[in-house]
C-alpha cells in the first residue's frame, strides 16, 4: 500500500512540478482576492472574526481551484485505467490525491499567510502566527478529504468544473465555521485572545468523519 | 531479458495449467437498455490467440474491458485464469497486459517517467523499464514528454507500458493501428505470436490477422456472428460481418 | 399501474390530513405569546422533520445499492431524495413566513436549525445536476448513491456544527416539542404522522411512474419502436 502511495504521489508531483497548472494558480487567485477584498469593504486592515472570515474564504475558494484539476489528467489521459489495471489496492489513490492536495494547499498557505499579513490583517501576524497553525493544518486536512472525493465524484461528469465547488462549498460549511471561529480571538485587534480548542475538536472530529467516509465509498467512483 | 521473464513469471506463481485461459459463458454487458454485448461464450486454450472481428460499436473494446477487470459483466459468466471476474478480479490484474486505444500515459511526463510510474504500480524494478525502452526503439526519445512523440512512438510505448510486468494474457485493441511495417516488426516479440503468450486481440484487418488466430470471433451489434477455429474460417467470412 | 395499495395509501393519507387539520384549528389551543400564527408550527416542523428523514433514508436506500448491486435500490434511493427536496422548499417557505411573522424578517440567521436546514438543502440541490451529468445508467446510479452516503451523514453532522456556532442562546420557540402540553403535542404528533403519510405516498406514486416508464421503455424497443 505505501509502495503504491509513493508512486503515485510521486506521479501526482512530478506531472503539477511539470505543468504548474494547479499551485501557482491557487496562490495567485488567493493574493488577487484580497486586494479584491480590500477595495469592495473598502478597509485598509480587518481583524477579529472578520479577518479570520476572508482568510478562511480565501483559502477555501483557492483550493477549490485545485479540487477541480485534481483528478482532470487521470480521466482525460486513461490514469485511471493504467491505475487501475494494476493489482493494487484502489484506497491508495485516494490517499495519494489526498496528501498532494494537502501539499498543494500548505505551498498555498505558504504564500497566502503571509500576503494576508502584509496586505489586510491589522494586527501584527507574528504574534497570531503560531496559534494559526493547528487551524490550518486541521483546515487543510479536511479539505484534502472532502476535496479529494468531490473532485472524484465531478470529474468524470459533462458540468465537473461546475459541480465540483457546488459539491464542496456545503460540505466545506462545518469546515468554515471551526477554522474561522477557532482563529478569531487570535487575529482580534485588541486583546488577542487564545485559540478556542471545542472548534479545533469540533473540526479534527469533522475532517476524521469523512476521511473515513472518503475511504468507504472512493472504491465505487472508480470501477465500472 | 529472458531471465527477467522468468523471475518475474515465477513470482506470479504461473503453472502450466490444463484448463482453459479465459472461459466465457452468456457474457453480456449492457449499456442502460441497450446491450453492448450479449451472449459470448468461447474457450480459449493457454498460449492461443483469439482475434476478435466486427465494425465499429460491434462490442470488440468492452469485451478486451471486461477481461481486462476495467468493467464488469452484467450476465454470465467470464473466467481468466480460472478466476472469475469480477470477484477475483484483484488476482488476474497482475497477470494481464492491456492495450488500448488510448496509451495510458500522461501527456506531460516523460516516456521514460510514465513507464517507471507503471513498474511502481506492478512492482518492476526500474532495469526492466530501460529493456523495454530499448526493446520498442524508444531509448534516444525517453526523455521527451509524451506529447511531443507522434502517434506511433506513443504507441511503442504503450506496448511497453502494457509489456512491463511479463503479463501471461495480452488484451490488444487494434494494436497495429498507428504503426508502420518496421514498427510492427519490432514490437513483434513483445506482444506477436511469437511473444508466446495467450493473446485477444481485436483487429479489422483479416488478411494480416487470420494468419495470426487460432480462434476467431465475428460480433456485431454486440452478438456473436462467428465463432470457430480459424482453420475453418476465410477472410470472406470475416468480410461478410461488415457488410 | 393503479395497485390497490396505492388507492389505500391515497385515501389514509386525505384521511390523515383531514384530521390533522381539523386538530390544528379546532382542538390545538391558541398559543399565548403568537396567537394564530403559530399554528405553522404543525406545518413547519413536520414537514422539516420528514425531509430531513427522507434524505437520510436515501442515504440508507443508497447503501442497499452499492451492497447489493441492485438498481431498484438506487430508484428508491432517487425518488426519496427527490420528495424529500420538494418538501425541503416547504420547508424553507414556511420558515420564512413564520420568521417574518414573529421577528419581522424573511431570514433570520440565528434559529441554527432553519440554517442547517438551508445549508442541507443547498447541498442536496446539487443532486439532480450530478445524477444527469453522467451519461452511463450504471455509473449514474452509482455515483448518485455515492452523493445520497455522503450526504446523508452530512445531514446530522451539520446540524451539530451549525447548532455549536450559534454563538447566543435564542429562546427556542421552533421546533422544541419536549415541552408541549397535552393537546399541542397531540396534534404535533398527529400532524407527524399525517405529513409522513403524505411522503410515502407521494414517493409511492412517483416510483410507479417512474417503473411505468421503464417498462413502457423496454417494451416499445422489444417492439421495436425505437
Amino acid at each position: 500500500m505505501s509502495r503504491t502511495v509513493g508512486a503515485l504521489l510521486r506521479k501526482e508531483l512530478l506531472v503539477e512540478l511539470r505543468t504548474l497548472e494547479s499551485v501557482p494558480g491557487m496562490a495567485l487567485f488567493a493574493v488577487t482576492t484580497f486586494v479584491v477584498f480590500h477595495f469592495a469593504l473598502n478597509q485598509s486592515t480587518v481583524s477579529g472574526q472578520e479577518a479570520a472570515g476572508i482568510l478562511w474564504v480565501t483559502l477555501l475558494f483557492a483550493a477549490m481551484l485545485g479540487v477541480n484539476r485534481l483528478f482532470v489528467a487521470d480521466a482525460d489521459q486513461g490514469g485511471f485505467d493504467g491505475f487501475l489495471l494494476a493489482p493494487v489496492d484502489r484506497n491508495a489513490m485516494l490517499i495519494a490525491k489526498a496528501l498532494a492536495l494537502l501539499c498543494y494547499l500548505v505551498v498555498l498557505e505558504l504564500v497566502a499567510v503571509p500576503a494576508f499579513g502584509l496586505l489586510l490583517l491589522g494586527p501584527s501576524l507574528g504574534q497570531a502566527l503560531p496559534g494559526l497553525l493547528a487551524p490550518l493544518a486541521l483546515t487543510d486536512l479536511g479539505l484534502a478529504a472532502i476535496g479529494t472525493l468531490v473532485a472524484a465524484l465531478a470529474v468524470r461528469t459533462r458540468a465537473r468544473d461546475l459541480l465540483g465547488p457546488l459539491l464542496a462549498l456545503p460540505l466545506l460549511v462545518p469546515v468554515v465555521i471551526g477554522g474561522a471561529r477557532s482563529s478569531s480571538e487570535l487575529l482580534a485587534a485588541t486583546h488577542p485572545g487564545g485559540l478556542q480548542a471545542r472548534w479545533l475538536l469540533t473540526l479534527g472530529l469533522y475532517d476524521l468523519v469523512f476521511g473515513l467516509i472518503a475511504y468507504a465509498v472512493f472504491d465505487f467512483l472508480l470501477e465500472d | 531479458m529472458a531471465d527477467l521473464e522468468v523471475q518475474v513469471q515465477a513470482q506470479a506463481g504461473v503453472a502450466v495449467e490444463d484448463g482453459p485461459a479465459i472461459e466465457l459463458e452468456a457474457l453480456g454487458r449492457n449499456y442502460g437498455e441497450r446491450p453492448a454485448l450479449a451472449g459470448v461464450s468461447l474457450k480459449l486454450a493457454y498460449g492461443e490467440t483469439l482475434v476478435v472481428f466486427g465494425p465499429n460499436g460491434a462490442g470488440k473494446t468492452t469485451l478486451l474491458r471486461i477481461l481486462a477487470t476495467l468493467l464488469r459483466a452484467h450476465v454470465g459468466v467470464a473466467k481468466v485464469f480460472d478466476e472469475s471476474l469480477p470477484a477475483q478480479a484483484w488476482k488476474v490484474r497482475g497477470r494481464v497486459g492491456f492495450l488500448g486505444h488510448e496509451p495510458l500515459l500522461y501527456r506531460e511526463l516523460t516516456a521514460r517517467e510514465n513507464l517507471r510510474y507503471h513498474a511502481r504500480l506492478h512492482g518492476v524494478g526500474p532495469e526492466r523499464v530501460e529493456e523495454l525502452l530499448e526493446a520498442v526503439a524508444m531509448s534516444d526519445r525517453a526523455g521527451e514528454p509524451v506529447c511531443g512523440l507522434s502517434r506511433g512512438m506513443a504507441q511503442r510505448v504503450a506496448i511497453a507500458r502494457a509489456t512491463l510486468h511479463a503479463p501471461e494474457l495480452l488484451l490488444l485493441d487494434e494494436p497495429y493501428a498507428n504503426l508502420d511495417p518496421a514498427a510492427i516488426r519490432l514490437i513483434e516479440p513483445l506482444i506477436g505470436a511469437s511473444a508466446g503468450r495467450t493473446r485477444v486481440l481485436t483487429s479489422h484487418d483479416p488478411m494480416r490477422d487470420l494468419a495470426e488466430a487460432d480462434l476467431v470471433l465475428g460480433l456485431r451489434d454486440g452478438r456473436v456472428q462467428l465463432l470457430g477455429d480459424a482453420a475453418e474460417i476465410g477472410s470472406e467470412d470475416v468480410a461478410g460481418l461488415y457488410r | 399501474m393503479r395497485t390497490p395499495s396505492l388507492r389505500t395509501l391515497s385515501v389514509a393519507t386525505v384521511l390523515a390530513f383531514g384530521f390533522s387539520l381539523s386538530l390544528v384549528f379546532f382542538y390545538a389551543p391558541i398559543e399565548v405569546d403568537q396567537g394564530f400564527l403559530q399554528k405553522i408550527f404543525y406545518l413547519h416542523v413536520p414537514l422539516a422533520i420528514v425531509a430531513l428523514c427522507g434524505f437520510v433514508i436515501g442515504g440508507l436506500l443508497a447503501i442497499a445499492h452499492l451492497r447489493t448491486g441492485d438498481q431498484r435500490w438506487d430508484l428508491r434511493s432517487y425518488v426519496a431524495i427527490h420528495m424529500s427536496l420538494i418538501f425541503g422548499v416547504g420547508v424553507l417557505l414556511t420558515g420564512s413566513i413564520w420568521a417574518r411573522a414573529s421577528w419581522g424578517h424573511w431570514w433570520v440567521w440565528d434559529e441554527p436549525t432553519l440554517v442547517s436546514f438551508l445549508i442541507v438543502f443547498l447541498l442536496y440541490a446539487t443532486y439532480s445536476p450530478l445524477r444527469f451529468a453522467i451519461e452511463d445508467p450504471e455509473r449514474q446510479a452509482r455515483y448518485a448513491s455515492v452523493f445520497a452516503i455522503v450526504a446523508g451523514a452530512f445531514v446530522p453532522m451539520n446540524f451539530i456544527a451549525v447548532r455549536l456556532s450559534a454563538s447566543y442562546v435564542h429562546p427556542r420557540v421552533l421546533g422544541s416539542t419536549s415541552n408541549l402540553p397535552g393537546p399541542m403535542a397531540l396534534t404535533f404528533l398527529v400532524s407527524l404522522g399525517a405529513m409522513a403519510l403524505l411522503f410515502a405516498t407521494l414517493c409511492s406514486y412517483e416510483l410507479a411512474a417512474k417503473r411505468t416508464r421503464i417498462l413502457l421503455k423496454s417494451r416499445s424497443r422489444i417492439l421495436g419502436y425505437q
